[in-house]
C-alpha cells in the first residue's frame, strides 16, 4: 500500500481580492442627492408647460386655469376655425418659411466659415470676437436697433426682410460654433488624401467633406430652425406688420381667454419636438450607416 | 509632358515654414527607378517633410525635386505620379472599402461601372474581396493599411509615398504587413519611400536607407553599409549595434593607431581611409558589439585581438539566440557585448563579475 502524503497547498491564497472585484454595493450618499437634484430640476423645466398641455385638452367648459373640465379636442379645433383667437394659420406659415429660411442660410455660412477658420488669416479674431459679441448683445436691444435702422433707411420691416437679419445675428454665431466643434474633429488628412488621388477643390468639398460632415451639418441646421421658429426678442420689433408665431401667441396671452391659447402651446411644441426629432434622427441614421465604430477584429 | 520612371533627384532642397530655421536645410539625393528606399531619423528631422514635398502636399522653399526626368515642383500629386499612403491610413469613414478605392477612378470622371471593376480587381490584389462593402471602421489595423495601399496604387503611380506606415499596427502584425510592403512593391515594380523612426523596419525592408538628423541626410546607402559602416557617431548610435568609443590619439604607426582614452588600456584602430590624424585629435570609434568578446581575467586573448579592456559587468538581458551583457568598460558611454547564446552559458557571467573586454583589433572602426 503506497502512503504518498499529498500535502495541501498551504501557501495558495484564493484569487479574489477586494481591488478587483467589480463594486456591487451601493451608491454613495452623493448619487441619490445628485438623483433629487435633477428630479427638481427636471420638474421646474417641464412642470409649467406640462401644466398648459395638460388643460389645452380640456372640454368647452374649460378655463385658464386648474381644476380640469373634461377632457376634449375642442379647443384644437377652435384655434383652426375661429377667427377671432387671431391669425394663428398665416402666422405659422410665416413661422416656418422664415425659419427655413434662416436654417439654409445658417447651415451654408457655418460651414463656409468653418472651411475658412480651418486657416489663420489676417483678423481671424477680430471677426471672432465681433460674432460672440452679436451672440451675447441682448436680443430686444438688437432688434429695437434693426427695427430704427430700417425707419431710418426708409424701408419697411418685415418678417422676410428686417426679422430675418435680426434672427440671423443670433442663428449664425450659434451655428458658426457649432461647425468649430465638429471641424475640430476633421481630420484634414482626409482632405489630403483627396488632393492626393487627383480630386479638384470642389470634388473634395462635394465627396468629402460634406458626407463626412453631414451630422454635424444637420445639427447646424436644427439649430438654426428651433433658434428661429422659437425666437421671440429679436422679431418683436423687426417683424412689421405680419407677426410670427411666438408673436402671435404673445398677443394672443393678451387678449385671448380661451385654453385655445394653450392648444396653440401644444401644437406649437409637437412641430419643435418633431422638427428636434427628425434632426436627431438623421444623425442618428447617418452615423449608423457608418457603421459607428463596430469594429472586427 | 508624361512622367514614366520613378527615379527621383532632390537638388538642393530647404523647406522653411518660418523663414527663419530650415526644417529641411540642403538635402541632395537620388533614389534609383524601382528602388525601396527607408528615410529615418528622430521626430522632427524633416524626414516626413521631404515625403510630403516629393509628394506635392507642400513646396520646398528652394531647390529641385526631379521625378523620372522632370522637375514636378509646383505640379499637383496626379501629375507627379506619386501616391501617398498617411500615417493613419486617412480612409474615408464614408466609403465602403470599394468606394474608398474607387475613389480616385470617380473623381477622374470613369463611368461607375468600370471604376467598380477596377477597383475589385484591386481589392482582390490585396486580399480583401471578403471586405469590400465593409466600411473602414469596420476593419482591423492590418486590413485598414491594406485599404490604403489599394487607394493609393490604383492610381498606377509611379512613386508610392508611405508616411510611417506600420506605426499604428501591433507588433506582430508590424513584421507581418512588413513583408507585405515589400512583396507590393516587388508585384508593382515601382519606387517606394518609407518614412520611419525603427531602424529594425529601416533595414529590413531598403534597398536604400537614408538616416537624417536636423533636415540633413547624415549617411545614404545600403542598410548592410548604413548598419555596418555607420558614418559618424550619431549613425552608429543611432542605428545601434554599435559601442561607439571616443579618445584622443596618442600614436600612430603606420597602418593603425592608438587611442588613449579615460578607460585604462590603450585601443589599437586601424587606420583605414583616415590619413590625416595627428596625436591628439580627438576622435571616436565604433566597434560592432556582437564583434566583442569577454574573456576572463588572467584567460589568454582571442588571435587577432591586441585590445584589453578590463570591465565590470552591470547587467545581463537574454535576448534569445544571444545574451546583452552591459559593461562599465568606459565611464560615460554605454558598452555592450552581443555574447551568442551558447557561448555565454558554457561559461556563465553575473552580474558584477569582472572580464575583461576585447574584439580582433581590425574590426574598429574609426569614425568621422
Amino acid at each position: 500500500m503506497s502512503t504518498a502524503v499529498v500535502e495541501a497547498p498551504e501557501t495558495i491564497e484564493p484569487a479574489v481580492s477586494k481591488a478587483i472585484a467589480p463594486s456591487r454595493g451601493q451608491r454613495p450618499w452623493t448619487f441619490y442627492v445628485l438623483a433629487g437634484l435633477f428630479t427638481l430640476y427636471v420638474l421646474a423645466l417641464y412642470g409649467p408647460m406640462i401644466c398648459i398641455y395638460i388643460l389645452s385638452f380640456q372640454d368647452i367648459r374649460g378655463g385658464l386655469v386648474f381644476p380640469m373640465k373634461g377632457h376634449s379636442l375642442h379647443w384644437f379645433v377652435d384655434l383652426f376655425t375661429q377667427a377671432r383667437t387671431g391669425d394663428v394659420k398665416g402666422s405659422f406659415d410665416r413661422s416656418i418659411k422664415l425659419a427655413l429660411i434662416v436654417t439654409v442660410i445658417t447651415v451654408v455660412v457655418s460651414f463656409l466659415a468653418g472651411l475658412g477658420f480651418r486657416r489663420r488669416f489676417v483678423g481671424d479674431n477680430a471677426v471672432f470676437t465681433m460674432m460672440i459679441g452679436s451672440l451675447v448683445a441682448p436680443g430686444l436691444v438688437l432688434g429695437l436697433g434693426t427695427g430704427l435702422l430700417f425707419q431710418a433707411l426708409g424701408l419697411n420691416a418685415a418678417w422676410y426682410t428686417s426679422a430675418l437679419g435680426a434672427q440671423l445675428s443670433w442663428t449664425l454665431p450659434f451655428g458658426v460654433l457649432v461647425m468649430f466643434a465638429v471641424m475640430s474633429r476633421f481630420n484634414h488628412a482626409w482632405e489630403e488624401a483627396a488632393y492626393d488621388l487627383g480630386a479638384s477643390r470642389w470634388q473634395t468639398i462635394r465627396l468629402v467633406m460634406i458626407p463626412v460632415l453631414a451630422p454635424g451639418l444637420v445639427a447646424v441646421a436644427l439649430f438654426g430652425f428651433t433658434l428661429s421658429y422659437d425666437e421671440f426678442a429679436r422679431s418683436l420689433q423687426t417683424a412689421g406688420s405680419l407677426n410670427t408665431l411666438p408673436l402671435e401667441i404673445w398677443s394672443m396671452t393678451l387678449n385671448v381667454t380661451s385654453p385655445s391659447l394653450y392648444a396653440l402651446g401644444t401644437v406649437t411644441t409637437i412641430v419643435s419636438f418633431v422638427v428636434i426629432a427628425v434632426g436627431l434622427g438623421t444623425i442618428v441614421l447617418i452615423q449608423k450607416r457608418r457603421g459607428g465604430g463596430s469594429a472586427h477584429g | 509632358m508624361k512622367i514614366e520612371r520613378g527615379d527621383i533627384e532632390l537638388a538642393g532642397v530647404c523647406k522653411s515654414f518660418d523663414g527663419v530655421s530650415n526644417v529641411v536645410d540642403g538635402v541632395n539625393l537620388k533614389i534609383a527607378d524601382g528602388a525601396y528606399c527607408c528615410f529615418i531619423g528622430p521626430s522632427g528631422c524633416g524626414k516626413t517633410t521631404i515625403l510630403r514635398m516629393i509628394a506635392g502636399h507642400e513646396d520646398p522653399t528652394a531647390g529641385e525635386i526631379v521625378i523620372g526626368g522632370h522637375n514636378v515642383v509646383g505640379l499637383p500629386p496626379v501629375q507627379r505620379r506619386t501616391a501617398m499612403m498617411f500615417q493613419s491610413y486617412a480612409l474615408f469613414p464614408h466609403l465602403t472599402v470599394r468606394d474608398n478605392i474607387a475613389f480616385a477612378l470617380r473623381v477622374r470622371g470613369m463611368a461607375k461601372a468600370d471604376r467598380l471593376r477596377a477597383a475589385d480587381a484591386m481589392i482582390e490584389k490585396v486580399r480583401l474581396t471578403p471586405f469590400a462593402d465593409r466600411l473602414p471602421a469596420q476593419l482591423s489595423g492590418g486590413q485598414q493599411q491594406r485599404v490604403a495601399l489599394a487607394r493609393a496604387a490604383i492610381t498606377e503611380p509611379r512613386v508610392l509615398l508611405l508616411d510611417e506606415p506600420l506605426s499604428a499596427l501591433d507588433e506582430q502584425l508590424r513584421v507581418q504587413m512588413r513583408q507585405e510592403l515589400r512583396r507590393m512593391q516587388r508585384d508593382l515594380g515601382i519606387t517606394f519611400i518609407h518614412v520611419t523612426h525603427t531602424q529594425l523596419e529601416a533595414i529590413a525592408l531598403a534597398d536604400l536607407v537614408v538616416v537624417m538628423d536636423n533636415g540633413r541626410i547624415k549617411q545614404a546607402g545600403p542598410a548592410r553599409e548604413v548598419y555596418a559602416q555607420p558614418h559618424d557617431r550619431y549613425v552608429a548610435e543611432f542605428m545601434g549595434g554599435q559601442n561607439v568609443l571616443s579618445g584622443r590619439v596618442e600614436k600612430v604607426n603606420g597602418a593603425s593607431f592608438m587611442l588613449g582614452q579615460a578607460a585604462p588600456g590603450a585601443i589599437e584602430v586601424p587606420l583605414r581611409a583616415r590619413s590625416s590624424l595627428g596625436i591628439g585629435d580627438k576622435i571616436d570609434i565604433a566597434i560592432r558589439r556582437d564583434d566583442v568578446a569577454l574573456v576572463r581575467p588572467g584567460g589568454a586573448l582571442p588571435t587577432g585581438c591586441s585590445t584589453s579592456l578590463p570591465s565590470r559587468v552591470l547587467a545581463i538581458e537574454y535576448q534569445g539566440y544571444f545574451v546583452k551583457v552591459m559593461l562599465d568598460t568606459v565611464p560615460d558611454d554605454e558598452f555592450v557585448a552581443y555574447v551568442p547564446e551558447k557561448t555565454f552559458f558554457a561559461d556563465p557571467l553575473n552580474v558584477g563579475d569582472v572580464v575583461v573586454a576585447t574584439w580582433p583589433t581590425e574590426l574598429a572602426r574609426p569614425l568621422a
